[in-house]
C-alpha cells in the first residue's frame, strides 16, 4: 500500500536533498532508511501521554526524513503479551525500538537479551541492559511551575487533585506542585483524590467536581483524559493541565501545563542509532534538557506572577532552583531534606510521603 | 471543614450522584423492560458503547444534541436487532449472545470512532426549572440538570405506567411470565419480544450519549468503563421495579460520589483507596443478598421465563 | 414469509459439526466485506490475520501459550454451563488463583524446593474455587443470581489485586511501583520448547479438558448435571440435588480459572503486577460456546480465539488498522456460530401460509 505518508515522506526527502550538499544527498540515498518501533500503552487519542510520545516521534521523522521509517504499535497492555510485540518489532528488523509504559520493564530486558543486535529504549522503567538504555523526564519542575501558578492565581487556597495511582511519580508530582505554590502562598493547600485508573473520563470528572465542591478553585491531575481540564472549564475554575496542552478543552480556564516534549530526545537517540554511536543510557531530562515544559501562560495570570514562574523556569533550567531542595518537611513535620541539602535522586525516585501542605494521608495500602 | 455536618455539601453531593447514577438509570430501565418480556440481553455495555459513539459523531456532524441522543437511540436499538435475530428467531443461547455483543459493541465502537478521538463538542448546558431549583439545598440539586436527566424521571414514570397500568404493559409482562400461554390467547410473543429488546438498545445507546455527550462531552474507547454491566445488576437489585432501580442507580452513585468526597475532604483517614474504589460492587452484593433471601420478592417480581428461549411453533 | 423454521425431531448431528464450519465461513466473508471496506487487499489481509502469527515454531508456540488460560478456564465453566450455572466471573477468580499463587511463590521466596510449584498450584485451584464459592454459597442459601454475584467479585478482585501489589507484596527494590518481585526459579514453571514461552500450563490444560470430558460424560456426577441443565424438573423428579449442581458447577470453573491465574504469573509474568487481569475469563465464556461446552470444541475455540487475538497485533502492525479489528473479528464469528446453532435443532422449510 503505497500511503500517503510513504508520498510525503519521499518528497520531504527530496526537498531536504535539494538543500544539502551533494555528498551527503548521495549518502542518505544510498542507505536504508532505519526502522524505528514505538509501542505505546494506550490509543495515541488526542492528548495525554501517548500522545505527547506520539509528538515526538512525528517531529523526530520530521527532522530525520528519509533516514528513518516508525512503526507504532499502540494499545498494548502491560501483559505478557508486550513481549510477543517487542520480539516482533526486533524480529522485523527495527533497529531501535521504544517502550513507553512502566509494565513493559521486565519483558523489554528478556527480549533485549534474546536481540542483542537490536537496541531498546524503554520510557520510566529502572533496569538497563547492554542493549537497553532507560529514558524519563523529569516532570515535577513542570509541576513546580504550575504550583506557583496556581499558588498566586487561588482564592481559596485549596488546590485540587486527580490522582492515578500512588506510585512516585503521581507522589513526585503532588508534592513538587504544591511546594511551588506554597512558595508564593504558603497558605496553599492540596486536596487529594485517589481516582484508581488511569483513564475513566467519567470517574476523573466525578472527582473533579468533587473537590471543586470542597472549595478548591484551582485543579490539576494526574490522570489520562481531558476530563479534569473540561471539568474546570465548565466549572469555571483554573486548571493546570497534565501530559498535554489542553487550552483546546479548556480555552479560557487552562492556567498551563505542564508538558512532556519527546522530540528532541527520540531525534538525538535515534540518530545516534543511525550513525552508530548508541549506548544504552539513563537519561533523565527536565527542562534544561528541553524534555519538559509549561505551556503559554493563561492571559488571566498578572504580569509578576508570569515573570516569577518565567524566573523559577530559568533557575531550574540552570540548576540555581531545585523543587525539592531542603528544607523539604513532610506533612507530619519531619524534616526529610535537611536545609542546605538537595534530594537525591535516589530518594526523589522512591518518595512515599507527603510533604506539608497536602491535607489527608498518602494511601499505603 | 468538619465533613459529615457541613450542610453546603449536601447540594454537589447528591447533584453529581443523580448525574453519575442517571446513565445507569438509563440502561437499567430499558434492560428492566427487556427482561420484563423474557428476554435477558447482556450486551448492555456493547450497546452503550455503540450508542455513546454513534451519538457523538451524529452531534459532531449536526451540530445538534437531539440528533445525537435520536442517532444514538436508533443505533443502540439496531444493535439489539441483532441480537435479536439471534435469540428470538435462531433461538440461540441468550447469556452467550449478550456476552457476544457486549464484546462485539465495545470493540466496533472502539473501532469506528478512532477519527473522532480528537473531536471536542461544547458541554450540554444544565436547564434549571424555575421556581423548583430555587428552593434550598434539594432544589439546585434536583431541578438544575441537563435535560437528559430529567428525560431519565420521566422515563421511569412511563416506564412504571406502561408495566403497571397500561394493557399493552400487562401483555408484555404475561410474555414474559409465560410465553406460552400468552400465544395461546393469541399474542404474538415473538413479535413483542423483538419490540422490548430493542427498547433496552434504545435506551442503552441513550444511555451511552449521555456519557459522550453530556457528562464528559468527548469520545474515546473505554468511556463505557464497565457502567453497562453495573446497569445489568441494577434491575435485579431493584428487583425488576422501575422506581427501585431509579432510587439503586443513585445509591450506586451515591455511594461512589460519597468516597471522593470522603478523600476531597483531606482527613487523615488511613483508608486504601482500593476499598473505597470497590466500595459500589460489594454493597451491590449486600443488597442483592438481601433481595434475593426473601424468595417472594424475587419471585413475584423476575420474570419466569427470563433468558429462556421461547419458539410459538415448537 | 416463504421459508420458517421447523423443529427437527432430534438435534441434526451433521449440523452439530458443520455450523462451526459455516460460522467461520460467515466470519470469512465478513472479513472480506470488512477488509474492502478499509481498502484493503483481502487476501493480503487473511494472510496476515490468520497465517502470519502462526508461520513459525515460536508462533506455534505464542498460539498455544495464549490458548491455555482459555482453555483451562472454559473446561471450568462448561461444567457448569452444562448445568445452567451461569459463572460470568471467571476473571475474578483467574484473578484469586494468581494472588493465591504468588502468595506461595513469595512465602518460599528463598526455597528451592521442587514442591514449590505443585504448591503453588493448588493455592491457585483454591484461590479461585474460594472466590467462585461466594456465588455458590450465595445462590444455594440465598438464592441470589451468580451471574451478578460472580460479576460484581470480578471488580472486588482487581481491586485485591491492586491492593497486594501497592502494599502488603509490593517488591521493596522496586521503587515503589506496584509489582512483586519477580518469583524464583523454583516458583517459575518448566518450559516446554527451550526458546519459546510455552510452559508445562499447556500439559496441564489438556490433562484438565480429557478430565472435564470424562466427568461430564461418564461420570454419575456429570450425568445428574446434565440432566439438570436440560431439564430441571425431571432432576428434581429424579432427586438430583440443585445445590450441588450449583456447587459442582461453580467450584469447577473457580479452581480451574484460579489454575490458569497461577500459570500466567507463574509463566510469562514471573511476577504479580496490577496489569494481571488480561481478560481471559471473559473470552473463555466465548470459547466455551464457540466449543459446544464440549472438550474437543474448546480445544480448537481456544485455538481459534487465541489467532484472532495475534492476528490483530499483526493487522496492527502490518495493515496499519486499529487493534480493536481483533475484538470486531471475535464478536463476528460468535455472533455467526450463535445465529448458525439454529440449524441444529431446526431446519428450514418452505411453508404454504404465513404463519
Amino acid at each position: 500500500m503505497t500511503s500517503r505518508r510513504a508520498v510525503i515522506r519521499t518528497m520531504g526527502a527530496a526537498l531536504g536533498a535539494a538543500t544539502l550538499p551533494f555528498a551527503t544527498v548521495r549518502r542518505a540515498l544510498a542507505a536504508e532508511p532505519v526502522k524505528v518501533g514505538f509501542v505505546y500503552i494506550s490509543p495515541i487519542s488526542d492528548a495525554g501521554w501517548t500522545y505527547q510520545h506520539d509528538l515526538g516521534r512525528k517531529e523526530m521523522e520530521k527532522a530525520l526524513a528519509g533516514k528513518v521509517q516508525t512503526k507504532i504499535v499502540e494499545n498494548v497492555p502491560e501483559g505478557p503479551d508486550a513481549e510477543r510485540v517487542f520480539r516482533e518489532l526486533a524480529k522485523d528488523g527495527h533497529k531501535l525500538v521504544f517502550g513507553t509504559s512502566f509494565g513493559y520493564m521486565n519483558y523489554m530486558v528478556k527480549v533485549a537479551q534474546q536481540f542483542p543486535n537490536n537496541d531498546f529504549e524503554h520510557c520510566t522503567g529502572y533496569k538497563t541492559g547492554k542493549n537497553l538504555g532507560i529514558y524519563n523526564g523529569r516532570f515535577y519542575e513542570g509541576r513546580y511551575l504550575c504550583g506557583i501558578a496556581a499558588g498566586r492565581m487561588t482564592k481559596s487556597n485549596v488546590i485540587g487533585f486527580v490522582a492515578a495511582f500512588p506510585i512516585p511519580e503521581v507522589v513526585m508530582a503532588i508534592n513538587s506542585f504544591i511546594r511551588g505554590a506554597r512558595s508564593v502562598n504558603p497558605k496553599a493547600e492540596m486536596r487529594v483524590i485517589w481516582a484508581n485508573t488511569w483513564y475513566d473520563p467519567g470517574k476523573e470528572r466525578a472527582a473533579a467536581g468533587t473537590l471543586v465542591a470542597q472549595g478548591a478553585d484551582v485543579l490539576t491531575h494526574h490522570t489520562d483524559s481531558t476530563a479534569v481540564a473540561q471539568a474546570a472549564e465548565e466549572k469555571k475554575v483554573w486548571v493546570c493541565a497534565y501530559h498535554s496542552n489542553m487550552a483546546k478543552y479548556a480555552p479560557t480556564r487552562q492556567l498551563t501545563a505542564s508538558e512532556e516534549i519527546w522530540g528532541g530526545y527520540y531525534t538525538k537517540t535515534v540518530g545516534r542509532a543511525i550513525d552508530g554511536s548508541w549506548k544504552p543510557d539513563h537519561v533523565w531530562g527536565g527542562i534544561r534538557d528541553g524534555m519538559i515544559d509549561i505551556a503559554p501562560l493563561n492571559d488571566a495570570v498578572p504580569a509578576d506572577a508570569k515573570a516569577q514562574i518565567m524566573k523559577a523556569r530559568e533557575e531550574i533550567a540552570s540548576g540555581k532552583l531545585h523543587p525539592f531542595a531542603g528544607p523539604v518537611v513532610d506533612q507530619d513535620g519531619k524534616a526529610r531534606v535537611a536545609a542546605g541539602q538537595t534530594i537525591t535522586d535516589d530518594a526523589l525516585s522512591k518518595m512515599d510521603y507527603y510533604v506539608e501542605g497536602v491535607a489527608g494521608k498518602l494511601p499505603k495500602a | 471543614m468538619t465533613f459529615a455536618m457541613d450542610a453546603s455539601l449536601v447540594t454537589p453531593i447528591v447533584s453529581a450522584s443523580i448525574v453519575a447514577g442517571t446513565p445507569l438509570v438509563i440502561a437499567a430501565l430499558g434492560e428492566l423492560v427487556t427482561e420484563k418480556s423474557g428476554v435477558l440481553n447482556l450486551g448492555v455495555e456493547g450497546m452503550m458503547a455503540i450508542g455513546a459513539v454513534t451519538g457523538f459523531v451524529a452531534a459532531q456532524h449536526s451540530g445538534s444534541t437531539i440528533i445525537g441522543v435520536l442517532a444514538a437511540m436508533v443505533a443502540g436499538a439496531a444493535s439489539a436487532l441483532a441480537f435479536a435475530i439471534l435469540v428470538l428467531d435462531l433461538t440461540a443461547n441468550q447469556v452467550a449472545s449478550g456476552l457476544a455483543l457486549a464484546i462485539f459493541g465495545v470493540g466496533l465502537a472502539a473501532f469506528a470512532g478512532k477519527p473522532y478521538e480528537s473531536v471536542v463538542l461544547p458541554p450540554v448546558r444544565a436547564l434549571p426549572i424555575p421556581l423548583l431549583a430555587d428552593i434550598p439545598l434539594l432544589g439546585p440539586a434536583l431541578f438544575d440538570q441537563q435535560w437528559l436527566v430529567y428525560f431519565s424521571w420521566a422515563l421511569c414514570a412511563g416506564v412504571a405506567w406502561f408495566l403497571y397500568r397500561s394493557r399493552a404493559g400487562l401483555v408484555l409482562r404475561a410474555v414474559g411470565e409465560s410465553p406460552a400461554s400468552a400465544h395461546a390467547v393469541g399474542y404474538r410473543v415473538i413479535r413483542i419480544r423483538y419490540f422490548a429488546t430493542m427498547f433496552g438498545g434504545a435506551m442503552a445507546g441513550i444511555a451511552g450519549a449521555f456519557l459522550s455527550l453530556f457528562y464528559t462531552p468527548m469520545w474515546s474507547e473505554g468511556l463505557v468503563a464497565g457502567r453497562g454491566w453495573i446497569a445489568l445488576a441494577l434491575v435485579v437489585f431493584g428487583t425488576w421495579r422501575p422506581l427501585r432501580v431509579l432510587v439503586g442507580a443513585y445509591l450506586f452513585g451515591g455511594v461512589l460520589i460519597a468516597q471522593l468526597f470522603v478523600q476531597g475532604s483531606g482527613l487523615p483517614l488511613e483508608i486504601p483507596p482500593q476499598l473505597l474504589s470497590s466500595l459500589p460492587y460489594i454493597a451491590t452484593v449486600a443488597v442483592l443478598v438481601i433481595i434475593s433471601r426473601n424468595p417472594n420478592t424475587i419471585r413475584l417480581n423476575s420474570p419466569v421465563s427470563l433468558g429462556q428461549p421461547y419458539r410459538p411453533d415448537a | 414469509m416463504p421459508l420458517r423454521f421447523e423443529a427437527r425431531a432430534e438435534a441434526s448431528a451433521r449440523m452439530r459439526y458443520g455450523s462451526p464450519l459455516v460460522a467461520v465461513l460467515l466470519t470469512v466473508a465478513g472479513g472480506l466485506v470488512l477488509f474492502i471496506l478499509l481498502g484493503r487487499n483481502p487476501l493480503h489481509g487473511f494472510r496476515v490475520f490468520f497465517y502470519d502469527p502462526v508461520k513459525d515454531l515460536y508462533g506455534v508456540s505464542e498460539l498455544l501459550l495464549k490458548a491455555t488460560p482459555l482453555m483451562l478456564i472454559a473446561t471450568g465453566l462448561a461444567v457448569g454451563f452444562r448445568a445452567n450455572v451461569w459463572n460470568i466471573g471467571a476473571e475474578g477468580q483467574f484473578l484469586m488463583g494468581a494472588v493465591a499463587a504468588t502468595g506461595v511463590a513469595l512465602m518460599f521466596h528463598d526455597s528451592t524446593s521442587m514442591l514449590v510449584l505443585p504448591a503453588m498450584l493448588v493455592a491457585g485451584a483454591i484461590g479461585g474455587a474460594a472466590w467462585a464459592a461466594i456465588p455458590a454459597f450465595l445462590k444455594t442459601r440465598c438464592n441470589t443470581s451468580e451471574i451478578l454475584v460472580s460479576l460484581m467479585l470480578v471488580y472486588v478482585a482487581q481491586f485485591v489485586v491492586s491492593w497486594v501489589v501497592f502494599g502488603p507484596w509490593k517488591d521493596p527494590q522496586g521503587f515503589n511501583f506496584p509489582q512483586t518481585v519477580m518469583f524464583a526459579d523454583s516458583a517459575l514453571l518448566p518450559v516446554l520448547i527451550p526458546g519459546t514461552r510455552l510452559t508445562v500450563a499447556f500439559l496441564i490444560a489438556i490433562a484438565a479438558l480429557v478430565a472435564g470430558h470424562f466427568f461430564m460424560t461418564r461420570s454419575y456426577a456429570g450425568f445428574q448435571m446434565q440432566v439438570t441443565g436440560q431439564a430441571e424438573a425431571a432432576a428434581n423428579y429424579a432427586g438430583f440435588s440443585g445445590p450441588r449442581t450449583v456447587w459442582i458447577g461453580l467450584v469447577a470453573g473457580g479452581a480451574l480459572a484460579g489454575v490458569a491465574g497461577m500459570s500466567e504469573v507463574a509463566g510469562p509474568m514471573g511476577q504479580l503486577t496490577d496489569h494481571a487481569s488480561s481478560g481471559y475469563g471473559f473470552a473463555a465464556i466465548i470459547v466455551a460456546f464457540v466449543g459446544r461446552l464440549s472438550a474437543l470444541g474448546i480445544f480448537f475455540a481456544s485455538l481459534l480465539m487465541a489467532l484472532l487475538y495475534m492476528g490483530g497485533e499483526q493487522a496492527q502492525q502490518h495493515l496499519n488498522l486499529p487493534p480493536a479489528i481483533g475484538q470486531v473479528f471475535q464478536g463476528m464469528l460468535l455472533f455467526f456460530l450463535l445465529g448458525a446453532d439454529v440449524f441444529v435443532n431446526y431446519r428450514l422449510r418452505r411453508s404454504r401460509a404465513a404463519p
